[in-house]
């Protein structure tokens, strides 16, 4: 895109969001010119406090990107600094100007890398495209926040969204949550990890992921950039499978990269290549997300569920996530923050659970130190493997904080 | 008006510059909680006959502007009207409209509160007729008074505020016009039913008690006796009959919802639990929520936990939406004692449940009375436009000096035992919590949480709150800790608007002293 612009006369290009109904971001309008250096025009809903810091920063932002002689309109809703970073950025890009040159905010201290096999019991999806939903994101303690580039951004707006997450990668407190981007379907996804990867996001979701090779792909061009920024902290992958080929091919995907750490599915997407209809049973992507949670057992990794779309029925979410957990699922997608406790409850063990395992672990530490080879409990035997699952929930319940 | 003599500034003992005489009247300046002592007697009306009055009843005249003449409406006078109508109120325009047909000039307009949908007051301001208006302004009314083209200073006051000022004689209310969803031609009224009820009629009490004369107008005239009155026949000079009193629509809400913004339900979500971790929520207990959306969603939170918990209220205090109805049809509260119906579920039980009680700014707010029940009250949730380091808080300006809200029962509800902000942190890039408040509508020692979605800052001088609350979940930070974050979030500390030394409008304290001023802006 970037070529066809540079030879072209300067024009007007526009990035960015405003009017009545819009919060938090800004629209800028940059019209290049052959010479009269900068002008800066703002109209802003915070002007009294922030009129002279917004000036300033557009000033700054457009030297380090190069443009010395520009028209510049700015219609700003109260966006903070990191988005009209931007999209002052998006907007001379898009002019043809300043490409290659990366303005970045002030970066927060990074948080420390996330384990492998961390909980990933919920996680937050936030469109890319709307920053007024990143800033408080975190606040709501979901396991992981997914900044999304994918299917709630407009295809026009990949270019500005992917400054936008970029930015908020440096910006934003994520607090306890994984710091999740969901990239576009490999190719487009490639262009993505260019802009995410420097910013050491701890998880990537690529979407679609039908076979080995996208995984193969993707992971060689974080590799490459990683190496480049010298970054050697861990950044894990999430496939996501939403067809039938991705399920068929759901044990090599998952084995793909030592850096997968869960498996998901796309209900969705997969129901509409079935051409069935989604139901609030499921019974119709039964098989698919067993084969999921199969397939992520056998490669060793976390098989997590999709979304649960309908934000006002909390009661179908709970049921749909009882259900998730009981066919060997860790953890599902949010597409609200109200459903955030419902599914932490869901996939907490209940009290009854957690007081028959405990019964288990202890009968199995007092067979332990008698030196017994059989574990029993009352007149039962308890076979091996019942007290790897009773260790297991243990171990859970503890991370959920519900034990001590 | 004397709109050209100097206005001495004075400083009140919180250091805020306050005007020493406001439209020609001298003014006390606040003193601090509890400092004032009033003295002498209420103000009373003139001695009437009922030999001057209609043997059968029948006060019925043609129109309003009849009445308004017969009233002796004259330039100067004050002329009042009520917002329990809300949006929807066409009654106060129509009173106004009237007295531009008579032809008199500098009016007091002395409404509860004044809505958006009366913005052609603006129009009556600029050819003269009114002069100023004492109360409630916002939107373009509220931008006419802080522009500074409104001719006299306006006057803003709490629910209980207003009641004082008038039972104290401060404000002389010469005709009062009563808007009543039902009424009869004695002049009884009762706002319960109707095309247009709208539940209590509280904010008309004080008027149609102390005005020296009263008008009633009605879209629903029943024959005597309308039963049940909340305004007494015998206070009323005249009735007058119209087609419609109001726009039903922006009168109730057909339903009220709670937010479903994540930030301000976890705002709502803090403040239930705060209360129940506080040992607040307890059997017999009380509390005040209105009508907004953080409001709503807590008292739904707190429904939940009282159940879970066994535990019941003894009243709950309204502006009255299905949330509280369904406390009280759950067995959960015994009673509702309500100032404003805000839902049709809220006036469906007001006019039904006996247990759901109209109550007046009188039994809630007045401050000189003896004794009111928003003190009685365990905890309230109120929302604030900005709220310093100090706990002082605003709740009429934006932090650009424009008038935004009425203080409404607002400074009345600071004498709750505990009293809880429900703020965002910032909006839209503007934070909340400031260094000093725009402009000062309550002291920072009547307000003990501010509540926030980044945190629950509890005031220094609770220390026994800071006590009970240690071994909870909850996320308690300092205020300045939250200040800090905001600053850091938003890109600095916002510049601080600049305003002219004129004053437009002064805040008055619950006892009639004045707390602020408002400033024309710049």
């Amino acid at each position: 895109m970037s070529e066809v612009v540079v030879t072209s006369s300067p024009f007007l290009a526009v990035a960015g969001h405003c009017g009545p109904e819009i919060r938090s971001d800004l629209q800028v309008l940059l019209q290049p010119r052959e010479r009269g250096g900068l002008e800066i025009e703002i109209e802003s809903r915070v002007d009294i406090y922030y009129g002279d810091s917004i000036r300033r920063q557009a000033e700054e932002v457009l030297e380090a990107l190069g443009v010395r002689h520009a028209r510049v309109e700015i219609h700003d809703e109260g966006a903070l600094p990191f988005v009209i970073a931007a999209r002052i950025e998006a907007a001379a890009r898009r002019a043809g100007l300043g490409v290659g040159t990366r303005v970045l905010p002030d970066r927060l201290a990074l948080p420390d890398p996330s384990a492998r096999d961390r909980m990933r019991r919920s996680r937050l999806y936030v469109p890319g495209s709307e920053p007024k939903y990143f800033i408080n994101a975190a606040l709501h303690g979901s396991d992981g926040i997914i900044l999304d580039l994918e299917d709630s951004v407009h295809v026009g707006e990949k270019d500005a969204a992917r400054l936008l997450v970029r930015n908020a990668l440096r910006a934003i407190e994520f607090l306890g949550c994984e710091r999740m981007v969901r990239i576009n379907q490999i190719p487009l996804g490639l262009e993505d990890l260019d802009e995410i990867v420097p910013e050491s996001p701890d998880l990537i979701l690529i979407p679609k992921v039908e076979s080995s090779e996208h995984i193969i792909e993707a992971d060689r061009r974080i590799a490459e950039i990683k190496s480049d920024y010298g970054i050697t902290r861990p950044i894990w992958l999430m496939p996501i499978l939403e067809s039938a080929l991705g399920i068929e091919n759901a044990f090599s995907i998952a084995k793909a990269s030592p850096q997968i750490v869960a498996l998901t599915i796309g209900l969705e997407d997969y129901t509409a290549d079935l051409g069935v209809v989604k139901t609030l049973t499921g019974n119709e992507s039964l098989y698919a997300r067993q084969r999921v949670v199969n397939a992520a057992r056998a490669a060793g990794v976390q098989a997590i569920d999709s979304v649960f779309g309908d934000v006002g029925d909390l009661e179908g979410l709970r049921a749909w996530a009882l259900n998730s957990r009981a066919l060997g699922f860790e953890g599902m997608g949010c597409v609200h923050p109200m459903q955030i406790p419902v599914i932490h409850e869901a996939f907490a063990p209940s009290a009854a659970e957690i007081e028959r395992a405990r019964k288990i672990v202890a009968a199995y530490d007092e067979a332990q130190e008698k030196g017994l080879g059989v574990v029993s409990l009352g007149s039962k035997m308890i076979d091996p493997p019942v007290v790897q699952r009773a260790l297991k929930l243990m171990a859970r319940a503890k991370a959920m904080g519900l034990v001590s | 008006m004397p709109i050209l003599e100097k206005i001495e500034i004075i400083l009140n003992a919180v250091g805020r510059n306050v005007p020493e005489t406001v439209n020609g009247r001298p003014q006390v300046a606040y003193m601090g909680v509890g400092k004032y002592q009033p003295v002498g007697r209420k103000a009373a009306t003139p001695i009437r006959t009922a030999a001057d009055y209609p043997a059968n009843g029948d006060k019925r005249v043609t129109n309003l502007e009849t009445a308004l003449r017969k009233c002796g409406l004259r330039d100067g006078m004050v002329i009042s009207s009520h917002h329990h109508l809300r949006d929807g109120d066409r009654v106060a325009l129509m009173a106004l409209e009237g007295a531009s047909l008579i032809g008199v000039k500098d009016l007091t307009w002395f409404p509860s509160a004044s809505f958006p949908s009366q913005r052609s007051a603006i129009a009556l301001m600029e050819a003269g007729i009114i002069d100023h208006i004492e109360g409630s302004m916002n939107g373009p009314l509220g931008d006419y008074c802080t522009q500074g083209k409104m001719r006299g200073m306006g006057v803003l006051r709490s629910h209980g505020g207003r009641w004082q000022a008038i039972q104290d004689g401060e404000v002389h209310i010469d005709v009062a016009v009563i808007a009543a969803p039902t009424a009869d031609p004695f002049g009884n009224c009762d706002g319960s039913h109707g095309k247009s009820a709208c539940g209590s009629l509280g904010f008309a009490l004080a008027d149609s008690i102390y005005a020296d004369h009263v008008i009633v107008v009605t879209d629903n005239l029943v024959p005597f006796p309308c039963v049940p009155w909340q305004i007494q026949g015998n206070n009323v000079d005249y009735v007058v009959e119209v087609d419609s009193i109001g726009d039903p629509a922006k009168i109730v809400s057909g339903s009220t919802q709670i937010t479903r913004s994540p930030d301000r339900l976890r705002i709502a979500e803090f403040i239930a639990r705060f209360l129940r971790d506080a040992g607040i929520m307890r059997n017999g207990f009380s509390f005040q929520a209105g009508s907004g959306g953080i409001a709503l969603a807590f008292v739904s939170y707190l429904k939940q936990m009282m159940k879970q918990a066994g535990v019941k209220a003894r009243f709950v205090r309204g502006g009255s939406t299905k949330y509280l109805v369904e406390l009280l049809e759950e067995g959960l509260t015994d009673y509702i004692l309500d100032g404003q119906t805000f839902d049709l579920d809220g006036v469906r039980s007001i006019g039904s449940n006996p247990r759901h009680v109209a109550t007046s700014p009188f039994t809630s707010y007045n401050y000189h009375g003896k004794g009111n029940f928003a003190s009685m009250l365990d905890a309230v949730v109120l929302g604030a436009t900005e709220v310093d380091t100090n706990f002082n808080a605003n709740v009429v300006t934006h932090s650009d000096g424009r008038l935004l809200h009425g203080i409404g029962g607002w400074q009345n509800c600071l004498a709750s035992g505990c009293t809880i902000l429900a703020v965002p942190s910032f909006r839209d890039r503007i934070p909340v919590i400031v260094d000093e408040v725009t402009t000062l509508c309550g002291p920072g020692e009547l307000i003990d949480v501010v509540a926030t979605e980044r945190g629950i800052a509890i005031n220094p001088r609770r220390q026994d709150l800071i006590d009970t609350l240690k071994g909870s979940t909850l996320p308690i930070r300092p205020i300045e800790d939250i200040k800090k974050e905001v600053e850091r979030i938003c890109g600095g500390k916002p510049r601080r608007a600049r305003r002219s030394d004129k004053p437009v409008a002064i805040v008055k304290w619950v006892d009639g002293t004045v707390l602020d001023t408002v400033w024309q802006i710049a």
